[in-house]
């Protein structure tokens, strides 16, 4: 019995090798009926449309697509790709079945999307949010970050229209400052990385430029998607009495608590969220001011167009506000007055060139104003690169990925 | 409900003797048929595709290229690495629901080994000691259970499922001291010089892959056929005061059997790192510890069934993936696919095993 059954698993795998190679020539494995012929874009994304941080992906990829006129065909989609091998496999099958562009969506991708680009110097990879393109030696692996802190700082703004808001109606309770009488702001945090700090500390400066008394806690969760303990994060940092709690890390679970709290009147206050990616009014109609967030169509159109002129891709793509790659997502019912007037003005100084986030004026280190403040841009684990420049940091110049670290004072990091 | 008391239930269940091989065998097939049926509806009616496209599909996401066709006997054979270990314990009835975390750590010393010995020890050197170390720790992972098990009676499904998640705990610990950047990524380990990588063997990428898994198979078949210990596992898998009485050390026999599983288990460890992913997180096991469960309880132990079940079961994964990417489906729709097979073959064991006597005639009692 037991032969009979190796002998059929034998058969099976012999059957199936040469079904394979048989029909390999003529037809390639996803050829679609249509009978699409030309180059294609392989596109490798962590998660599927539930999931916001990829959700902003695919929107991206489809309005770039469909404003260059490339048919659907060209492209090919792999959804909930982990960051391990598995990113390998999908990168070659890709190559495989005609992608002459291959993109991943993660930053745990990266490494494997190296990997491939060193095997198909022909193809072009871009590891979005990674930060090792330029100093890989691979002409053809490429990175894209958009100013996130941008939209952060002008969400900061929003949030600190707010606490100026409460503090004026004089809404708020003891529990909201600190025995220095600085009003408590909450941030979710991911993971203690660049990405995040420089995240953090963009959102912090924007809102003391509205409100400069307040110190923030910030939590990580060691996650970039877990809903249940940003959740856990967000009732934490509430408790311990922040009227605003901002995030980064990608699902709903903050802004779901803080709305749950409001409902069930849980620490005789009220705090605000301000989301990542996507807008939270669906979950938290009551609590939701904004979210920053980016706009992956401006990256896509430009990669896809360099695809389709057969020009290179330039190694560190990263754009903000001046071509609109980051944007805040609509104002909830719960801002401030003249919260939109603000954050048009802050988003034209942006654009103008008159406000840097990181304007070395606005903050301070170990009580000091900085004169100097260097930043790890070769992905060496030591930073290098003096980034203080004309009185301001220079983030994501000198290569997409954030590389702004340092402990300004006023933020509190709890774990 | 009165007149109910006195009507006959409408069917009995009995046990019967397991059917001959061809019996069964056409019983899996009508399931497998029933089950491509039931999904053809599915697909027709709820994603408005065509079955037949939708089957096409999924075979070419796992045997579409060559490529592809290697990815799904290498994700096979781990499958099989680690239900294979599981089988010495279960034939014991110890419910060694570990698996995940033995396949974890043997991962992680694996891991450890490459970072700080992949450049400085030779190739060959290096992959026997980490066979043996990850075979250790694998092992240790899942002795410390049994020896609670065997000297307190403890609940080693508990115990087992528990050690999962001191594993997980130790894998993002080691991670995050690993990973310099504090991205939480350890990246791909030694991408450059390939130290610690298993080598080619054959001119094949995965051949090593599969000349272990090869090598365990025949070891673990001999193993539970043909050897002492085997056979007493078998016995205290029957009945522990039937091994006492015939003089079985059965504390000696659980600690030996399970220390064999765990260290099978840390050698998939070793396998998944080295020989597939060269990187190490709290997904390198992916679940393959449970679904492992599954393959070897449909198996009935037997390593030749475990092999055909393994590898229906990555088709199934594969396929799913595929559909997904071809037709823009999203993972539940490709999961519904994939349940309604499990379904109908977990189903089609249920009538090789048991039999149906429907009551005739009297219908009282509606």
């Amino acid at each position: 019995m037991k032969k009979l059954l190796t002998v059929l698993l034998a058969l099976f795998m012999v059957f199936s090798l040469v079904g394979c190679s048989g029909g390999k020539e003529e037809t390639p494995a996803d050829q679609p009926a249509e009978g699409y012929n030309g180059p294609k874009i392989g596109v490798i994304l962590v998660g599927d449309e539930n999931e916001g941080y990829t959700y902003a992906h695919i929107l991206g990829i489809r309005d770039a697509a469909a404003k260059l006129g490339i048919p659907d065909e060209a492209i090919i989609w792999k959804y909930s790709v982990p960051e391990d091998q598995t990113c390998y496999d999908m990168a070659v099958d890709l190559v495989e079945n005609g992608a002459t562009l291959v993109i991943s969506n993660s930053y745990g991708h990266q490494s494997f999307m190296q990997q491939a680009a060193s095997e198909y110097p022909e193809v072009t990879f871009v590891a979005d949010t990674g930060d090792t393109a330029a100093v890989s030696g691979l002409s053809n692996l490429k990175n894209a970050f958009p100013h996130t802190f941008e939209s952060r700082y002008v969400s900061g703004v929003v949030a600190g229209m707010k606490i100026k808001e409460l503090s004026d109606n004089g809404v708020l309770v003891p529990e909201n400052y600190t025995s220095d009488g600085n009003v408590k702001v909450g941030y979710v945090g991911a993971f203690p990385y660049a990405e995040v700090v420089s995240g953090y500390t963009a959102f912090f400066l924007g809102i003391k430029s509205v409100f400069p008394d307040v110190e923030m806690f910030v939590e990580f969760t060691n996650s970039w998607f877990d809903l249940t303990a940003e959740g856990t994060v967000a009732d934490d940092l509430m408790s311990q009495g922040c009227v605003i709690v901002g995030q980064h890390a990608d699902s709903t679970g903050a802004p779901t608590k803080l709305q749950e709290n409001m409902e069930g009147n849980k620490y005789g206050f009220t705090a605000y969220s301000v989301g990542y990616n996507v807008s939270m009014l669906d979950v938290a109609p009551d609590v939701a001011l904004t979210s920053a967030s980016n706009v992956w169509e401006k990256f896509y159109s430009y990669a896809f167009t360099c695809w389709q002129n057969g020009d290179e891709i330039m190694t560190d793509w990263s754009e903000g506000y001046e071509t609109g790659a980051v944007e805040i997502t609509d104002l909830g019912k719960a801002v401030a007055q003249g919260t939109q007037e603000a954050v048009d003005a802050a988003i034209a100084a942006i654009k103008s060139g008159e406000l840097h986030v990181f304007d070395a004026s606005t903050f301070t280190i170990g009580g000091e104003v900085p004169t100097s403040i260097l930043g790890d841009v070769d992905a060496d684990f030591t930073p290098e690169k003096e980034c203080l420049i004309d009185g301001y940091f220079h983030e994501s110049e000198f290569r997409s990925a954030p590389y702004f670290a340092e402990k300004i004072d006023g933020i509190t990091t709890l774990n | 409900m009165e007149r109910h008391m006195h009507s006959r239930p409408l069917f009995h269940i009995t046990k019967k003797d397991e059917p001959s091989f061809l019996v069964r065998s056409l019983t899996v097939l009508v399931a497998v048929i029933l089950a491509l049926l039931v999904s053809a509806l599915f697909i027709h009616f709820v994603t408005k595709l065509d079955p037949i496209s939708v089957y096409t599909s999924m075979i070419k996401g796992a045997f579409g290229t060559k490529r592809r066709t290697w990815i799904t006997i290498r994700d096979a054979c781990l499958l099989l690495l680690i239900s294979l270990s599981l089988a010495p314990a279960f034939r014991m009835r110890f419910w060694n629901c570990g698996a995940e975390g033995q396949v974890l750590i043997g991962g992680l010393s694996t891991a450890a080994l490459m970072i700080y010995f992949g450049d400085k020890v030779p190739g060959a050197v290096l992959l026997m000691v980490m066979l043996i170390v990850s075979a250790l720790c694998g092992g240790l992972w899942a002795f410390l259970p049994a020896v609670f098990k065997a000297k307190y009676d403890t609940n080693e499904t508990l115990f087992t499922l528990m050690m999962n998640y001191v594993a997980i705990q130790l894998v993002e610990f080691f991670v995050d001291f690993w990973d310099k950047k504090q991205s939480h990524s350890v990246g791909i380990i030694n991408m450059n010089t390939s130290g610690g990588w298993f080598p080619k063997v054959f001119g094949q990428q995965y051949g090593l892959n599969i000349l272990i898994v090869v090598v365990v198979t025949v070891f673990i078949y001999i193993y539970m056929h043909y050897s002492k210990h085997g056979y007493e596992g078998a016995v205290v898998g029957e009945s522990v005061a039937t091994a006492r009485y015939a003089g079985i050390n059965v504390e000696k026999v659980i600690r030996n059997n399970v220390l064999i599983s765990g260290a099978i288990a840390g050698i998939a460890g070793f396998v998944e790192v080295s020989g597939i992913s060269h990187t190490i997180s709290k997904v390198t096991a992916g679940g393959r510890g449970f679904t492992a469960i599954i393959v070897c309880w449909l198996a009935k132990f037997d390593p030749f069934r475990m092999s055909v079940i393994s590898l229906f079961i990555v088709f199934l994964s594969k396929g799913a993936s595929q559909i997904s990417s071809d037709f823009g489906l999203n993972e539940y729709a490709s999961n519904i696919i994939t349940a309604i097979m499990l379904f109908f073959i977990l189903s089609s064991g249920f009538f090789n095993n048991y039999k149906i006597s429907f009551s005739h005639g009297r219908k009282e009692g509606d």
